[in-house]
């Protein structure tokens, strides 16, 4: 009974990722597609190829958890369980939008699943991430809270100053560095002298491990131990997770034709498309099914951006206070 | 017990203190984090003990990283708590403009009305004794020109306790500005905890010549101004607004109706300052309706000098004040400075800084 039972967590854990790892790329892959119409009158920071890691955490992580993203945020808000028909209306600036058209791609939020709003300013969420914690220690709360950035965000000073804090306070929060190798367009090696991320935390007596693969099951066990011990009482941790960014820093489309970076780089990371991985693990049929559902879902969630309002004058001056 | 409560001075520090503790008792989800305020000076007393009071969780030292700090007040305020970051000068506020007018300021607004900021930011205003360009400066109107932002600024100690205890049960991010000259200014200030009225003015001289709003400290030196122009025989009327933002500008135009004339003094510059909005918040109200006469005064157009000689003319005095106004009443009289001490709260400051 048992093995039996392995095998039908197996299958739901399998097909729990496709699903959400799939939706996320065919959300990512349709704004590109519908972008040039210019529906969606904002930029756009799209994560296809990084997907792997907002799924791989956000499934080892309770409602309650706390996540706080950047401006390169779908994949995070859809992980963490975000609206998706809110999401959509958001980027096409209506009035159903999760921030009522406020806010657009940049600044997603979702706060009945505690997905905080991103920013759009390199850092800026980052000890905002860390005040939070505080307040789940303030409140001896069981939650954690996971802080999401790219590699460019380590030069900035409210990175350290936000990592010396958490270490200070012993706080339950796990920094996560999406180290893509790219700022906008530039190399971390001509941005860093210390390349090895994971080591800035480290030196801020903060355990930080260095995933490098592209293996969403193994990055989900590795993340799942490290949240364990964070909601333990364990203070935070790091965790640099490298991916790579197939698409332009901003906008629909590829960026070969730029020179700055080697069409060559991507071949690795397309080899291990973990979209491909995860959908080849699943019976055939299912896949189909459930890659059928998420097209419908997606269809549907730009149907209702579509036919969503666009907010009136009286909502320009709503909400700048409460 | 009324009596005596009615009897119960406290200065403007001793007043910002009480303000934090009651509140403290009130709410548990006000805290209080910043450099030193657990220290043995606790930020001018107005954080003292407080950490023996209420726990280290309450009250609490942080890192010199104002911020990224700032930042963590607006995390957990996100979170529901109440934080009141301290600064004990606002120049150190400009560290932090990243994490106040980017995220603070923006976050209810951004979000969809669904992500407030309860925060109060306080910093005190320097001057005398050597402060010199850095422990000086007062940027009320950087703060002003942001939506989403509250600004605060009260002068007296009955204003600053329930300015404090308003803008700690406020939902949004208040920037609490306090100046060193006037901790040791005395006033009655009630027991009880009472929050005042959010962008309410307070009239403190009624007069019918002319009508003066200081800004800050310069509140009081205004008022030294008035009583030496009553011996010349003009009536000032004199307004704290004490809120900067929102502003009360429905009470100083009312005011300016009846005197048609308007002197600003702010302690800060003049360019782009609160002097330069008030006076066209009133012209656009009045300009069609009678002819007025506005001028301001505020920093000379400098850095703030350390040498003392140099100091005394960087700021207006009551003297020049008086000065001013009477010009603006007696427009073909020769100039006309009275003689007036040095303001007793400068000439004796010594520090603590």
């Amino acid at each position: 009974m048992k093995v039996i039972n392995n095998i039908k967590e197996e299958e739901n854990l399998l097909s729990r990722l496709f699903r959400a790892i799939y939706r996320i790329r065919r959300v990512e892959l349709e704004v590109a597609r519908v972008y040039p119409s210019d529906v969606i009158k904002s930029p756009v920071h799209l994560s296809v190829g990084q997907e792997f890691i907002s799924v791989a955490i956000c499934d080892v992580l309770k409602k309650t958890d706390v996540v706080f993203g950047t401006y390169r945020g779908h994949a995070l808000y859809l992980a963490k369980g975000g609206n998706l028909n809110a999401m959509m209306a958001e980027l096409y600036g209506k009035l159903d939008g999760c921030c009522g058209g406020k806010g657009g791609s940049m600044h997603l939020a979702d706060k009945s699943v505690n997905m905080m709003g991103t920013s759009a300013i390199v850092a800026t969420s980052i000890p905002e991430a860390v005040g939070y914690a505080l307040a789940i220690q303030y409140r001896a709360g069981n939650e954690v809270v996971v802080c999401f950035f790219g590699d460019g965000a380590t030069s900035e000073g409210a990175f350290h100053e936000s990592l010396n804090f958490a270490s200070l306070k012993q706080l339950p929060i796990l920094f996560v560095c999406e180290n893509n190798d790219y700022a906008i367009h530039a190399r971390l090696s001509d941005r860093a002298a210390q390349m090895d991320l994971y080591k800035l935390a480290e030196s801020h007596h903060i355990p930080a491990q260095i995933f490098k693969e592209s293996d969403i099951l193994a990055l989900r066990d590795l993340s799942n131990s490290m949240i364990n011990e964070i909601r333990s009482g364990s203070g935070p941790q790091f965790l640099e997770a490298h991916a790579y960014r197939w698409l332009e820093h901003v906008g629909p489309g590829d960026d070969w034709n730029l020179g700055y970076r080697s069409e060559e780089e991507i071949r690795k990371w397309e080899k291990e498309d973990q979209v491909e991985v995860l959908g080849n693990l699943l019976p055939t049929d299912l896949r189909l099914q459930l890659e059928q559902e998420i097209n419908n879902e997606v269809a549907e969630s730009m149907i209702f951006a579509e036919k969503s309002p666009f907010p009136s004058r009286e909502e320009l001056t709503k909400h700048v206070y409460k | 017990m009324s009596i005596n409560n009615k009897e119960r001075q406290l200065t403007y520090g001793g007043a910002i203190y009480e303000a934090i503790s009651q509140e403290m008792v009130n709410d548990d989800s006000v805290f209080v984090l910043g450099q030193g305020v657990d220290d043995p000076k606790g930020t001018l007393g107005t954080t003292l003990d407080l950490h023996k009071d209420f726990g280290v969780k309450r009250s609490f030292d942080v890192p010199i990283a104002e911020d990224g700090i700032l930042g963590v007040a607006i995390g957990a305020a996100l979170a529901g708590l109440r934080p009141i970051n301290v600064h004990i000068r606002v120049d150190f506020l400009l560290l932090c403009m990243n994490q106040l007018i980017n995220m603070a300021a923006k976050s209810n607004y951004m979000f969809g009305g669904k992500m407030n900021v309860p925060l109060v930011l306080r910093g005190a205003i320097g001057r005398s004794w050597g402060q010199g360009a850095q422990h000086s400066q007062a940027f009320h109107s950087f703060f002003m020109h942001t939506p989403g932002l509250k600004v605060v600024a009260p002068t007296f100690a009955s204003d600053a306790k329930g300015a404090m205890i308003a803008a700690i049960r406020d939902d949004n991010p208040v920037v609490y500005l306090e100046h060193r000259m006037l901790y040791s200014l005395k006033e009655h200030v009630p027991i009880e905890s009472f929050a005042s009225e959010l962008g309410k003015a307070r009239i403190l001289r009624e007069g019918s010549d002319i009508t003066i709003v200081g800004i800050s400290h310069m509140v009081v030196e205004s008022l030294r101004a008035h009583k030496h122009l009553e011996g010349v025989g003009i009536s000032a009327e004199i307004i704290d607004p004490i809120w900067l933002s929102p502003l009360d500008i429905d009470t100083i135009v009312a005011s300016v109706k009846k005197t048609g004339k308007l002197l600003v003094v702010d302690t800060a510059w003049l360019t782009c300052g609160v002097s330069s909005e008030i006076c066209i918040q009133v012209i656009e109200r009045l300009q069609s309706s009678q002819k007025i006469h506005v001028e301001r005064m505020g920093y000379e157009n400098t850095p703030c000098p350390t040498t003392k000689p140099l100091e005394n003319m960087f700021y207006p005095n009551p003297s020049l004040i008086a000065s001013k106004v009477h010009k603006m009443i007696y427009l073909d009289q020769e100039d006309w400075f009275p003689s007036v001490a040095e303001s007793e709260e400068i000439a004796k400051f010594r520090g603590p800084f």
